[in-house]
């Protein structure tokens, strides 16, 4: 068999190691700028610890301080409560670049190349040539193990400069403490405090304290004494594997029949469904794996895609949850409107992946342009939001259907709003090793397009909402506190009575205005009931009517009720927008009428007017 | 002159008016026309820029038109009381004393400014009529005219010469208290800034063309351009204008000939069709070499937006304004200056005048 441009160049890079590697690479893996290697070392350093206690289930309780140490130089110091780290593989862990064990399974976790806490080690010990001093204990019982160490850059090996047993305070954790050039910025979207609050939005389980470098100290306390499900290892899913993947799996596989390989190297993939596979591809399901090339993997492929398998687990990723993601989003502001939704999971490459999507409007938040919050597997990404897809994906998104403003047409809108995007996948496809930015894989843009619009659609009918209660409120306004004013104005400059303004208000409030009156002659009382829809729908309703006395005649037809409290005279009635129609009903005259208010059944916003008694309006 | 109890009527009328909509079950409103550059037309008749026929409705369906007319009717009561009691205020004092109306108070003066025209413009009356004053002082003049201005001390007459000082005799805020008598000019020129002015009164330019100078302390107050109409119509007498030359300054010029938008509803009393503009010209600037400044944005801004105002559109003012966007250059008046003292009046002025037929 062939070997592939990649193969060939691997073993190359094999001649250098990756410590010079990095040397020559700081940039890529974030250590561009002093002001960015400190947010690094801080961000590995804390990755690490939150795993560690993950993984042990315990509550994270880290302190993250950072110490002026020289004119320009920085301690960080990171403590956690964590597992501990047992003697022999403390070098192994901060001082060997690429060392891990997350190469046979997938499994969603913060640090994936195992390249992190190693560069920050690196960089500390290339600007300031001081050793990192690591303390961890194991549990009491144990004594904590101290040591000082740098990195054999030539050979990538850690060197333990100084080694010796002590004393510390906590019954099992890790501390590491690494000396580096660096610059300590404030406030700003890019800075030690605002990952850290980040962190804590979507850690909600762990108890982060930070002090700065003034001796000033913030507790982003845990909002939850639950811990978040743990991960689960799980094989490759079958969907949108790669070629070279799948070559590679097959070649490393310690099955040696085609079908056995199937359902026990890949997830989801039973016996039945991995014979009909082999049957789809016309392959023998005894071959041997080991025995493929390209151009029968490339047929094993096709059938794989075509088969009908179901998704992946979730169960392999760890979603920050939407309970807790409205919690982290609102944090101190008050906000009018929060939303959050969490997508299924969807596969890209044969990785599952998920998309949670929190959206919080209104309130306190101010700012012109809408703030993104982009997390993947839980870490905030603070720089790179240019080249995101989530960043992408929200500014292909059409906000003018959503009511937000857009500066021609595209781009992040504007608005008092914060979108939290979390992308939790056994491998974030980031566009470099620094592990800002995520790559535009389709799929995922796709998904986090619909989270995003999801959330957005319910803002837009919150909005709607929001604007016909102001409008209510306007109108409500004008009818109970200005225009009476007006109605008191004019008739005592005139000298004249008060006007009925009842019509009035119906009109303003796209009422169903009834207008009640009546007239005497010759021992017979005339009522009339005039009545207009304002509003801009078509009215079915019930008029009821109580007759104050014996009914002689009635006009349109009506239905008469009778009842211990006298007769009712009921009208069913459809009236149009700006329909009129008068109702009239003679009854022989009784000495106090009391000119009840009339009753109306199946429309809720109704003025009553004319010269109805017992209160008005 | 109309009587007081006839403008209380005119706007009591108003209030009925709103009055008798609510009792007819109409919600209350008030119709003006559109107080907006686009709606400001040419009239044949009297040659100056008039209100169109787009109108605009001040309705109590929204609250913001509610309030509108709230204040509209609390003002109208406050003028009826002033006009009954024989007193009267200052548009400031106006604002000021809203405090005491609740609801129906004042933002700010320029609101209560705004309404006060409406009420002019529904009443077909002037704010003297109500008894309201503005702030701003009437112009000063200088020159061989002799008025009789009615005064605290009974009429008064005074030659603008002989009887004044250097600093000239103020117009009245009312300009139909005095009367024309008689003059012994060739023109009056009307000059935007005070430098100016004085240079013009210092080189004795008054005497030696016999010309009425006015200044018009920037953009002109009503009275300043109301004592222009009547010089204009009852002298019979050519009226120039002298500006800087930039774009405000164009609109100091085209008030005074056509009228401002914001009082269209007055250019038949107050505006000047026969006024015309002697410069400082973007013509003048590139001829004479002039002192410049450099147009800022806002400067191109405000003479695109003269492109596209009515009153600007004739065949001298399109060419003067794209050479000045052209040029990209503005010029003061006191640019003349870089010839010597007495340029303007000895050079500059008797240059235009001839040229355009004054002299």
């Amino acid at each position: 068999m062939e070997e592939t441009v990649a193969e060939k160049l691997a073993k190359k890079q094999r001649s250098i190691s990756v410590a010079e590697f990095f040397e020559k690479n700081k940039q890529i893996l974030g250590f561009g700028s002093v002001a960015r290697a400190l947010i690094s070392t801080v961000k590995e350093a804390v990755d690490n610890a939150l795993d560690a206690c993950e993984e042990a289930d315990i509550l994270p309780d880290i302190m993250v301080e950072i110490k002026r140490s020289g004119k320009d130089a920085y301690k960080v110091i990171v403590e956690d409560n964590g597992p501990g780290i047992v003697k022999e593989q403390i070098s192994k862990v901060f001082g060997k670049l690429l060392y891990g064990s997350r190469f046979y399974t997938l499994k969603q976790s913060r640090g994936q190349q195992g390249i992190g806490i190693s560069a920050a080690v690196l960089y500390g010990q290339v600007t300031t040539g001081k050793p990192t001093k690591i303390t961890s204990r194991i549990g009491v019982g144990y004594p904590a193990n101290y040591c000082e160490m740098i990195i054999d850059t030539k050979n990538n090996e850690p060197d333990i400069v100084f080694e010796s047993s002590k004393d510390w305070d906590r019954p099992h954790g890790t501390r590491i403490e690494v000396e580096l050039v660096a610059s300590y910025i404030k406030g700003r979207k890019q800075s030690v405090h605002e990952y850290l609050r980040a962190t804590s939005i979507v850690n909600p389980h762990a108890r982060i304290t930070f002090i700065d470098p003034d001796g000033e100290m913030e507790v982003f306390e845990r909002s939850t004494d639950e811990m978040p499900r743990r991960p689960k290892g799980i094989k490759p899913h079958p969907y949108g594997i790669e070629l070279g993947t799948l070559l590679k799996m097959l070649k490393n596989s310690e099955n040696r029949k085609l079908a056995a390989f199937l359902y026990s190297d890949f997830s989801r993939i039973g016996r039945k469904t991995a014979f009909e596979i082999c049957e789809r591809a016309g392959m023998d399901p005894e071959i041997n794996p080991r025995d493929f090339n390209i151009e029968s993997a490339k047929k094993l492929l096709n059938a794989l895609k075509k088969s009908n398998i179901s998704a992946p687990q979730l169960d392999c990723l760890s979603p920050i949850g939407e309970e807790l993601m409205k919690k982290g989003i609102e944090g101190d502001s008050l906000v009018d409107f929060v939303l959050t939704t969490k997508r299924s999971t969807s596969v890209y490459s044969g990785n599952p992946f998920l998309v949670e999507v929190g959206l919080a409007y209104g309130g306190s938040l101010t700012g012109e342009r809408v703030e993104v919050m982009r997390y993947a597997n839980k870490v905030p990404l603070l720089y790179g939001g240019g080249g995101c897809a989530i960043t992408h994906a929200i500014e292909r998104i059409n906000w003018k259907n959503y009511g937000l403003s857009q500066s021609g047409g595209g781009g992040i809108p504007y608005g008092p709003m914060v979108i939290l995007v979390h992308l939790a996948s056994t491998k974030i496809p980031f566009t470099s090793e620094s592990k800002d930015a995520i790559a535009d894989v389709r799929e995922i843009l796709d998904e986090v397009e619909r989270g995003v619009k999801e959330v957005a659609r319910g803002l837009r009918i919150f909005k709607e909402k929001e604007k016909k209660f102001k409008k209510k409120r306007e109108k409500e306004e004008i009818i109970k506190k200005i225009l009476p004013k007006i109605v008191e104005k004019t008739s005592s400059m005139l000298e004249r009575e008060p006007p009925d303004i009842s019509r009035v208000i119906a009109r303003i409030m796209g009422n169903l205005l009834v207008d009640k009156e009546y007239a005497e002659e010759d021992g017979r009382s005339y009522f009339y009931l005039d009545l207009c829809n304002y509003s801009d729908i078509s009215l079915n309703f019930k008029i009821h009517e109580r007759a104050e006395g014996e009914i002689i005649s009635y006009e349109p037809e009506a239905k008469i009720v009778d009842s211990p409290a006298g007769d009712y005279l009921v009208w069913s009635l459809k009236l149009k927008p700006r329909d009129e129609i008068r109702l009239k009903y003679t009854i022989r005259s009784i000495k106090e009428l009391k000119m009840e208010r009339p009753f109306v059944d199946g429309v809720k916003d109704v003025t009553i007017g004319g010269r109805c008694f017992g209160g008005k309006g | 002159m109309i009587k007081e109890g006839g403008v209380a009527k005119n706007l009591l009328s108003i209030v009925e008016g709103l009055y008798d909509q609510m009792s007819s079950g109409e919600i209350p409103n008030l119709i003006l026309p559109t107080r907006s550059k686009n709606n400001i037309e040419y009239n044949e008749d009297s040659c100056v820029w008039v209100y169109g026929n787009s109108e605009s409705t001040r309705s109590a369906k929204s609250v913001r038109g509610a309030y509108r007319l709230l204040k509209t009717v609390y003002t109208i009561d406050f003028l009826n009381y002033q006009l009954k009691g024989g007193k009267s205020s200052t548009l400031r004092e106006l604002y000021y004393i809203s405090e005491g109306w609740d609801l129906a108070k004042f933002g700010a003066q320029e609101e209560s400014n705004k309404l006060i025209e409406d009420l002019e413009i529904m009443s077909d009356l002037q704010r003297e009529n109500f008894h309201i004053r503005p702030e701003e002082d009437g112009a000063s003049v200088i020159g061989p005219i002799k008025i009789r201005e009615e005064t605290r001390r009974g009429l008064k007459e005074i030659h603008c010469q002989d009887d004044v000082g250097e600093g000239g005799y103020q117009i009245p805020t009312d300009v139909d208290r005095i009367d024309l008598l008689e003059h012994d000019a060739d023109f009056l020129i009307a000059i935007e800034t005070g430098g100016m002015r004085d240079r013009l009164v210092e080189n004795g330019f008054d005497e030696k063309y016999r010309a009425i100078i006015v200044h018009l302390k920037g953009q002109p107050a009503r009275s300043t351009r109301r004592f222009l109409k009547r010089v204009d119509k009852e002298f019979k007498i050519p009226v120039v204008v002298f500006t800087d030359g930039d774009p405000w300054s164009y609109r100091i010029y085209a008030s005074v000939a056509y009228g401002s938008i914001k009082s269209a509803h007055l250019s038949e009393y107050i505006a000047t069709p026969n006024a015309r503009f002697i410069g400082i010209q973007p013509s003048d600037i590139v001829n004479y070499d002039l002192p410049s400044d450099k147009l800022s944005d806002q400067d191109i801004g405000a003479l695109k937006s003269e492109l596209s105002d009515p009153r600007f559109n004739t065949d001298y003012w399109r060419k003067e304004i794209n050479l000045q966007l052209d040029i990209k250059k503005k010029s003061e008046q006191q640019a003349l200056a870089k010839y010597g003292l007495d340029f303007v009046t000895d050079e500059y002025l008797p240059t235009r005048l001839s040229e355009m037929g004054v002299l």
